[in-house]
């Protein structure tokens, strides 16, 4: 190799002497279906087990190899977690991006590049590191076709001497990564060896970014959202899933039936669940609300195109009060969009899905432990309510790894909601499926099999009285009408409340939901920090609104709204329930690029809306 | 039939003590004289008959005058009337919450054949266990009488309008699909109809029934290929059917060589006599044929074409425990505190 080319071109000895520890964002690009993911989940965990808070982002395209792909990296000692906008530090793998990727960076940037690229050539404010990756690779590993997928480790272990990150902590994420394959945890450690040994010996370190061991992770885990919520429903006691694979969803369900398989077989061999891959969206919430309405805990995921498809159904769940839970693990629309990329872009479609007066329950989980704990909620919502609820996730929560704190084991029993036993049925005199007894607009039901003779009832999509006959009286649908808004007023008062983050003295506040809630977090700071605006914050935890979200915003003069999409929906769905006063105090506050929303987008939005 | 004589005076009550009333359903609202209500009765008959318990049945469906016509059988029943062309995926869900249920599900050849077709299809290839009706009359009724997608090539409607569109047999594709019950028959035929459907609950896997059933109000006219009198006139029982139920002996004998039998998973048993021809219903590529050859000579063939009592059911695919998902216990479907404890060991 040119050792010449580690001349850092025009910036020599900028960053001399200033390291930058535990705050940098790591950019690797490489091609879809290298097998990269393994290497890239070592770089993270490395930096976990360093006890650096981190996060880890794929930017993937809908493609299943051949199109670039990146993974974005970000160690923070302030538990900053959001995606930064910024690379801070490229490793440049693929030949398809690497100039552009270059192009993009700010000056100063560091990048590892794959030596015949040439990059050093692209611009002259970088530091670059050029690396013989073929070579390297080709001493570990004699097997011509494992060299596209060993060299990813190769650029572990040159990244591990020039983050600084402690090789027995690499060694222990291999390990952990290949689990009882010990051949290729081998093969892939020497491989890591490799690169450490050349860059130690070739490379001179130029940049200023370091990782420097923390203890900010002790008991935390790594996971996705997606498994999260496999977990969740699992310890919610869920028994019928079924499921049409769509992207980002299907990652959750093939989770649970890992999950389900492993711990929910009972001594006799026999499942105490069901899983179906139905033929369509259509049929699998058709399944779930036929399983509920049979008495079992069911439950669907899907994303925005089988969210369009199960509209009709979604409707009929809520006019014939069967309960129905819908993981929507939101990407990018319109119509097919950006499969593969992150938007909270069906707030609207799903709170009002289907035709005529419906509404729905929504949960907006913002980590991990919200996609275990919302899972419990929103069963036992939907058979308390006898309605359908939907979990309204993102692919950026779903998909990618973040650390979480360890899930506590339930504190409640299940709660099945208003159900007659045959026994219940023999004491009561008479049974009206939907007469509002209690007040609270949630009628009792009979589950089939019931064998009191008297405990049936027709169960209807069309009009219906008290008693669930059918009726076009005037009257008779009206109440019915007027009984399932009571039910759904009632419903602000058990949706999980919203979390008031910081409850301060601010006129200005703003409000945040989902994944939104890293980068508002990060830009509060930066707005007092840069601007001197404080910002009280609540984070919106479903729908519909509980009364705290009502008090938040008379609190405040001017309160922002942040979505992460075009139409600000959110913002949309906050005006429809607020008086007519109240509503001129919100701001807008929208990402919608695909990308998931960081702090810098927002901290400019509302600087500048706030005159600053 | 399958009842048991009592004294003088009090109703007939079945094996498991319940009369017919117990079976009625709430007052029709259809046309009189409508195929469906014929069906209602026949349904009716054939559970009073078997001794099935009405609270242990589901009645399921979709939208249509078909759709409606579970309200007026067995009231007794828990039933959902769910939305178009979508019953598979509901009465899947219901058996997938409890398969201890015996689901009848009634539909429509709009209902089936055309919205319905995509959920249709994907039942008959679970083999859910389950009694799929159609009551098949060529129309949509209640949107007043436009063409189904089982209305014969050259059939008329009243106004004149003449259908260019091949039928889509339901029978030949329940077959194909894999359907383990396939029979057509006549809204008309109380003997071979309710023969049927004995012998259809006592099936353990996907009975589909089509059943001719005219539409007296848009579709019993001359030029109708599915009106009565050209059904009657058309029909052709490739065999008589006799059902006897495992708690009744065999009362009527045949020569050899003149029937079928055909024994069920309860140990009834399922007797074709022969009436023109040697037809055996386990034969599936001879089912297909022998559907296809009626629609050449332009006969409406009725009678059990396909019976498979051998293949597994979905639910029994799915490796289920017995008793019903919907009513297992927290302690049976929420795992330990020491699962949790070590599902969140391996993810540190």
């Amino acid at each position: 190799m040119a050792t010449t080319d580690l001349a850092v071109h025009g910036s020599t000895g900028q960053f001399a002497g200033s390291r930058i520890v535990n705050d940098f964002s790591l950019q690797v690009a490489t091609v879809n279906g290298s097998g990269s993911q393994s290497a890239n989940t070592v770089l993270l965990r490395t930096i976990f087990q360093m006890g650096v808070p981190v996060s880890g982002k794929n930017l993937f395209p809908s493609n299943i190899a051949g199109l670039p792909t990146w993974y974005t990296i970000r160690a923070n000692k302030n538990g900053y977690i959001a995606r930064k906008k910024e690379v801070d530090f490229l490793i440049a793998m693929n030949p398809e991006t690497a100039i552009e990727d270059v192009k993009v960076l700010a000056a100063g940037a560091a990048v590892l590049y794959d030596e015949p690229l040439k990059l050093n050539a692209v611009r002259t404010d970088l530091t670059f590191y050029p690396v013989p990756f073929d070579k390297i690779t080709a001493t570990v590993c004699p097997e011509a076709k494992l060299r596209k997928l060993v060299k990813n480790m190769v650029y572990v272990g040159v990244a591990a001497h020039l983050l600084g990150l402690d090789m027995t902590e690499v060694e222990k994420a291999i390990r952990r990564q290949f689990g009882k394959k010990q051949k290729a945890a081998d093969l892939n450690v020497n491989a890591v060896k490799a690169g450490y040994d050349y860059a130690v010996a070739t490379i001179e370190k130029m940049d200023p970014y370091w990782i420097s061991r923390m203890d900010e992770n002790r008991g935390k885990i790594i996971i996705d959202g997606n498994s999260a919520a496999a977990l969740g429903c699992m310890f919610a006691g869920v028994t019928v899933v079924t499921w049409y694979p769509i992207t980002p969803s299907s990652s959750l369900v093939e989770s649970l039936i890992d999950y389900m398989k492993k711990y929910r077989i009972g001594a006799d061999g026999k499942a105490t669940f069901a899983i179906v891959q139905a033929e369509d969206e259509l049929a699998a919430v058709g399944m779930v609300i036929g399983a509920a309405w049979a008495g079992a805990r069911s439950m669907t995921a899907t994303s925005g195109p089988g969210i369009s498809l199960m509209s009709e159904f979604t409707g009929l769940g809520y006019y014939a009060e069967v309960p129905a839970v819908i993981w929507d693990i939101q990407r990018v629309g319109p119509s097919t969009g950006l499969p593969t990329r992150t938007a909270q872009g069906d707030l609207l479609s799903t709170a009002f899905l289907s035709h005529g007066d419906t509404k729905h329950v929504l949960l907006f989980p913002a980590s991990p432990e919200e996609c275990f704990t919302m899972a419990q909620d929103a069963f036992n919502l939907a058979e308390l309510a006898q309605t359908p609820v939907f979990v309204l996730s993102d692919l950026d929560l779903g998909m990618n790894n973040w650390m979480a704190d360890q899930f506590q084991y339930p504190t409640t029993p299940i709660k099945r909601g208003k159900v007659l036993s045959k026994e219940d049925r023999d004491r009561l005199g008479g049974f009206a499926r939907y007469k509002d007894v209690d007040g609270d607009g949630i009628g009792y039901r009979t589950i089939p099999g019931n064998s009191h003779p008297a405990s049936a009832y027709f169960t209807r999509g069309s009009g219906h009285n008290e008693k669930g006959q059918y009726s076009e009286r005037p009257d008779d649908y009206r109440n019915n009408m007027d009984r399932l808004n009571r039910k759904f007023e009632y419903l602000r008062t058990l949706v999980p409340k919203p979390q008031l983050v910081v409850n301060g003295t601010s006129e200005v506040g703003v409000i945040a939901y989902g994944t939104s809630h890293y980068a508002t977090g990060e830009s509060r700071d930066q707005l007092r920090k840069e601007h001197r605006v404080e910002l009280d914050y609540l984070r919106v935890r479903a729908y519909p609104f509980s009364a705290e979200v009502h008090e938040f915003i008379a609190k405040h003069d001017r309160v922002y709204i942040i979505d992460q999409n075009r139409d600000a929906q959110m913002f949309q769905l906050l005006k429809l329930d607020l008086a007519a006063e109240q509503t001129e105090k919100l701001r807008s506050v929208r990402n919608y690029d695909g990308l998931p929303i960081d702090a810098r987008s927002i901290t400019s939005e509302i600087a500048s809306q706030e005159g600053k | 039939m399958g009842t048991i004589p009592s004294s003088t005076g009090t109703p007939k009550t079945n094996n498991i003590g319940l009369t017919v009333v117990e079976y009625k359903g709430g007052k029709t609202t259809l046309c009189a004289g409508c195929g469906h209500n014929a069906i209602s009765e026949r349904i009716i008959d054939a559970m009073f008959e078997m001794g099935v318990d009405p609270t242990r049945v589901a009645k399921l469906s979709g939208i249509g005058c078909s759709s409606k016509s579970p309200a007026y059988f067995m009231s007794r029943s828990p039933s959902f009337n769910s939305v178009h062309g979508r019953m598979p995926s509901i009465a899947t869900g219901t058996l997938l919450a409890n398969q201890g249920l015996v689901a009848i599900g009634v539909s429509g050849d709009g209902d089936t054949a055309s919205i319905g077709i995509g959920q249709f299809v994907h039942l008959m290839r679970r083999n859910i266990p389950m009694i799929y009706i159609i009551e098949d009359n060529g129309v949509y009724g209640l949107t007043k009488g436009q063409f189904s997608a089982t209305a014969d090539l050259g059939s008329k409607l009243k106004t004149g309008v003449i259908n260019d569109l091949p039928p889509i047999d339901t029978c030949a594709l329940a077959i194909q699909l894999g359907a383990t019950f396939v029979g057509r028959s006549f809204s008309g035929d109380k003997k071979q109809l309710t023969a049927m459907l004995k012998a259809a609950i006592a099936h353990k896997g996907t009975v589909m029934l089509d059943v001719i059933s005219p539409c007296v109000t848009f579709n019993d006219h001359e030029g109708s290929t599915k009106s009565y009198k050209f059904t009657k006139d058309h029909e052709e029982p490739l065999h008589d059917i006799t059902f006897v139920p495992s708690f009744e002996e065999i009362d009527v004998e045949y020569a050899e060589g003149e029937t079928v039998d055909v024994t069920m998973h309860d140990g009834s048993r399922l007797r074709l006599h022969k009436l023109e021809e040697d037809y055996d219903p386990t034969n599936k590529i001879e089912a297909l044929r022998r559907v296809a050859q009626a629609h050449e000579d332009g006969e409406i063939l009725t009678g059990v074409f396909y019976i498979n009592t051998k293949q597994p059911t979905f639910m029994e695919l799915l490796n289920m425990t017995e008793e019903p998902l919907a009513t297992l216990p927290e302690e049976r479907v929420r795992p330990s505190r020491e699962v949790l404890a070590e599902c969140m060991e391996r993810l540190k």
